[in-house]
């Protein structure tokens, strides 16, 4: 799900993020690495962010703040998403799966302990998983597990989830889910969970802080506590990292502000893998957008290199689809309708557009959709078709586009990880409607195993690619900078997510 | 004056009950559900029905402002959509850095601008007396926000003397911290606010020093500074008053932009943060105690001017 909350502050803020498991990553690493021999322990670690949670309660829309600040740090799910994109147990020792797919059984970790000094038990992973289900709350994680029609939990350690169809992605799901005390009550400003770290302070509009858990089951954090120092404005955020005030920023905005890291051998810049892709959707239900030869000739007509280029200079990568490289299920196919303006006027020829047509582009008015409009606006004139550009506020889209599908394209940044199931729903916005890939995306869920799901979403993605779907025009980079003395941050913060207990700050 | 102060005491309050409405009436003119920006983009209409009727915005208008009136009489400002919390609460913890930002910028201003002002009027065919107003002249044209990056470029990041932004977590609880903090933002305002209020202070001396009753007063034999000071500045002070009161209330406005330069959790960012998030309550509890305070501000300064000014004071009697 693309959550309102995350789009309304990317348009104040245009987030940069994203992501390249590329060489320049473990590069940074590397360098990082040779200082992390001798840290200091107690050492606080002061991280910069510009996405303050609105309340402690990640299923009362408290916004993707919550999620960097919690997830693994202080709660914890019976899974883990791991910063490399793998699904790993967390608070479960062992679980299995029935032979229907059907039932999973989940045995919890022993001897784990909430923050509150009780005991982790069956009950408490029942009411953590109902909080996120129930009417009220607003988790955007809530329709994923909508499969689950009982928990049962038939002792302390053991609980016995039951589905309506079989879902391979519950553990991936249920990475999602923390795993709260259930006599903890209303979580909006204090916490009750297992993580490494509990919650120290929070103060409104400027920072939270937290202290290791004493009775931690798992490794000891290697620092002593971290406090996230929320700022409103990115340029201030450079500020506190070139003052010393903050040792990392967990995103940077634009390019331009890089310049002042990336020469200073005091800071080190580190580009991870995001999943944050933005893209040109067509309404694929109107014409000529309901014909692929169109589609796929203009994605031929633009050059995606030159404006990743003049957007994000050496930063940011192209790939080809709508799956970036932290998926499973990840393919490079920038070989697919590559840019090519002279076969793109040959197809639309075909298509029966030789002179060319004129569309309407729904442009939110934040970064950097204006100027992505401008640069297509450009590149596709010279084929011969003219882009009007219909600049929306964030909330007009939310009512225009994605409630009344009413337009011809729009731009928007697509956030999330594994989200390529948006195209197996004909129903959504942009659309699309290929039997063929609602049927593999479909059924990829039923399927026994990871391997299986993953061939039949990495052909779904072919074909949207050669279907030319959408265009699909860069992944945008994630970009973490910190002073040189720190180390053993997460690089690719996936679904925002900023691990913590491994940071270490060299004396 | 008792009968005075309670006539405009009532003036004052009839004044928020309008300023009350027409904030009601213009952000539900606003297109769109707040509950849509409650809940996520894939959210179900059940979601979205829960999260109407859990902020009310299911209610027919005329039912949300009556329960918004009667809440407001009791000095009930609600709960934020958002985070929960009641919007008293959180406007108390925000004001602790707005007031003391603005008063001291105030106070700070006040000590440069009335000497300067003064100076430049008595010495303005001096050159240092030019020279300041000049300066006020250049002073009012540089925005607020520009002034404070510079000041945050030459004494956080050249200097490294003070802190470039932020406010410690623990509030005044780390006093050392809490007041560096404020330092450049206290600066800031002050030095902007003192440019204007310089050239007023300085016209109003001219004026004073211009007139009948300041020749005569030398004419007794009063030196010119003792003339002044005993019977120019008292008269010169009626005029700055009704302008302090005026830029008093523009600085606590103002404070929106500085706080964004130097992310200081204040007023002003919780009022921005409401507009993104369309959170109601916290939009009206900002502006309603906002704007409770501007005309708390008029209300001071015309007493004061009155208190200086014996004529006023009979003007009120008849």
């Amino acid at each position: 799900m693309i959550s309102k909350t995350e789009i309304s502050r990317r348009s104040a803020r245009g987030r940069a993020v994203l992501a390249a498991l590329t060489a320049s990553s473990v590069l940074a690493l590397s360098s990082a690495a040779a200082l992390a021999q001798d840290f200091d322990p107690q050492a606080v670690i002061n991280i910069g962010s510009l996405y303050e949670p609105q309340n402690l309660d990640n299923t009362q829309g408290a916004g993707q703040g919550i999620n960097e600040a919690f997830n693994g740090n202080v709660y914890e799910g019976l899974f883990v998403l791991t910063d490399a994109g793998e699904v790993e147990p967390k608070l479960v020792d062992s679980y299995e799966i029935s032979e229907d797919g059907l039932t999973y059984t989940f045995t919890l970790k022993e001897g784990v302990t909430f923050h509150s000094g009780d005991p982790l038990t069956a009950a408490d992973v029942k009411s953590s998983i109902e909080r996120v289900t129930a009417e009220n709350s607003a988790s955007s994680r809530k329709r994923t597990l909508a499969v689950i029609t009982g928990i049962e939990t038939p002792d302390d350690q053991t609980v016995v989830v039951t589905l309506s169809a079989p879902s391979i992605s519950l553990p991936y799901n249920l990475s999602y889910v923390w795993i709260v005390n259930d006599a903890a009550g209303d979580i909006s400003s204090g916490e009750d969970g297992t993580g490494p770290y509990v919650l120290q302070e929070w103060r409104r509009g400027s920072a939270l802080a937290m202290v290791p858990f004493d009775g931690y089951w798992g490794e000891e954090p290697t620092n002593g506590g971290v406090m996230f120092q929320y700022f409103t404005d990115a340029t201030a955020q450079n500020n506190a990292l070139l003052t010393g005030a903050v040792d990392i920023i967990t995103s940077v905005q634009s390019p331009d502000a890089l310049s002042l890291f990336t020469d200073n051998p005091d800071f080190t810049v580190s580009e991870g893998a995001s999943t944050t892709k933005e893209l040109m959707a067509y309404n694929d239900r109107v014409a000529p957008f309901d014909n692929a030869t169109v589609r796929a000739a203009l994605a031929r007509a633009v050059d995606n290199e030159k404006l990743l280029q003049a957007i994000w200079g050496d930063y940011g990568t192209l790939i080809g689809s709508f799956v970036p490289p932290t998926d499973p299920w990840y393919e490079d196919l920038t070989g697919v309708n590559a840019y090519d303006p002279e076969s793109a006027q040959q197809m639309l020829a075909e298509a029966g557009y030789a002179d060319g047509f004129s569309f309407t582009l729904d442009t939110p008015d934040y970064d950097p959709h204006p100027v992505v409009a401008q640069f297509l606006q450009n590149e596709l004139a010279k084929v011969g078709v003219e882009v009007k550009i219909n600049i929306i506020t964030a909330n007009e889209w939310y009512t225009k586009i994605y409630k009344a599908h009413d337009f011809d394209a729009t731009l928007q940044e697509h956030v999330n990880h594994r989200d390529i199931v948006f195209y197996g729903n004909p129903d959504f916005y942009w659309g699309y409607d290929n039997p063929e890939v609602t049927r593999l995306i479909t059924e990829s869920e039923s399927v026994s195993s990871m391997d299986e799901q993953t061939e039949m979403l990495a052909e779904a993605n072919r074909i949207i690619a050669e279907d030319a779907a959408s265009m699909w025009l860069y992944l945008y980079p994630q970009i973490v900078v910190s002073t040189s003395n720190v180390s053993g941050y997460p690089l690719n913060g996936l679904n925002s997510q900023f691990f913590v207990s491994d940071i270490k700050k060299a004396d | 004056m008792l009968r005075y102060m309670a006539r405009r005491l009532l003036i004052l309050l009839l004044s928020l009950f309008v300023a009350a409405i027409v904030l009601f009436v213009l952000l539900r003119l606003l297109p769109g559900d707040p509950a849509n920006a409650l809940v996520g983009v894939g959210a179900t209409p059940e979601q979205i029905a829960a999260a109407q009727a859990q902020i009310g915005s299911d209610q027919p208008l005329a039912v949300q402002f009556v329960t918004y009136l009667g809440d407001l009489a009791r000095f009930d400002l609600g709960k934020s959509f958002v985070s929960r919390a009641p919007v008293i609460e959180e406007i108390s913890r925000r004001l602790s850095v707005t007031l003391p930002l603005t008063l001291a910028a105030f106070l700070l201003s006040m000590l440069i601008a009335i000497p300067l002002g003064i100076l430049a009027a008595v010495k303005s065919e001096r050159w240092y007396g030019l020279l300041l107003s000049v300066v006020s002249q250049v002073g009012i044209a540089v925005p607020v926000f520009w002034l404070g990056v510079l000041l945050v470029y030459v004494f956080a990041l050249n200097l490294r003397l003070l802190p470039s932004g932020g406010f410690p977590l623990r509030g005044y609880g780390d006093p050392a911290r809490a007041v560096t903090s404020m330092v450049l933002p206290v600066l800031t305002i002050a030095l902007i606010m003192s440019a204007s209020l310089m050239r007023y202070v300085r016209a109003a001396t001219l004026e004073v020093l211009g007139s009948d009753f300041l020749r005569t007063a030398r004419a007794l034999g009063e030196s010119r500074t003792g003339a002044l000071m005993r019977h120019g500045l008292r008269n010169a002070a009626v005029p700055v008053i009704s302008v302090l009161g005026i830029e008093l209330s523009t600085t606590f406005l103002g404070a929106v932009v500085v706080e964004q330069v130097f992310s200081l959790p204040g007023m002003g960012s919780m009022l921005l943060l409401g507009i993104q998030q369309r959170d109601y309550p916290n939009i009206q509890g900002v502006l309603i105690i906002s704007t409770l305070l501007v005309l708390l501000t008029g209300f001071l300064a015309d007493l004061l001017q009155r208190v200086l000014d014996p004529r006023l004071r009979k003007e009120a009697r008849r």
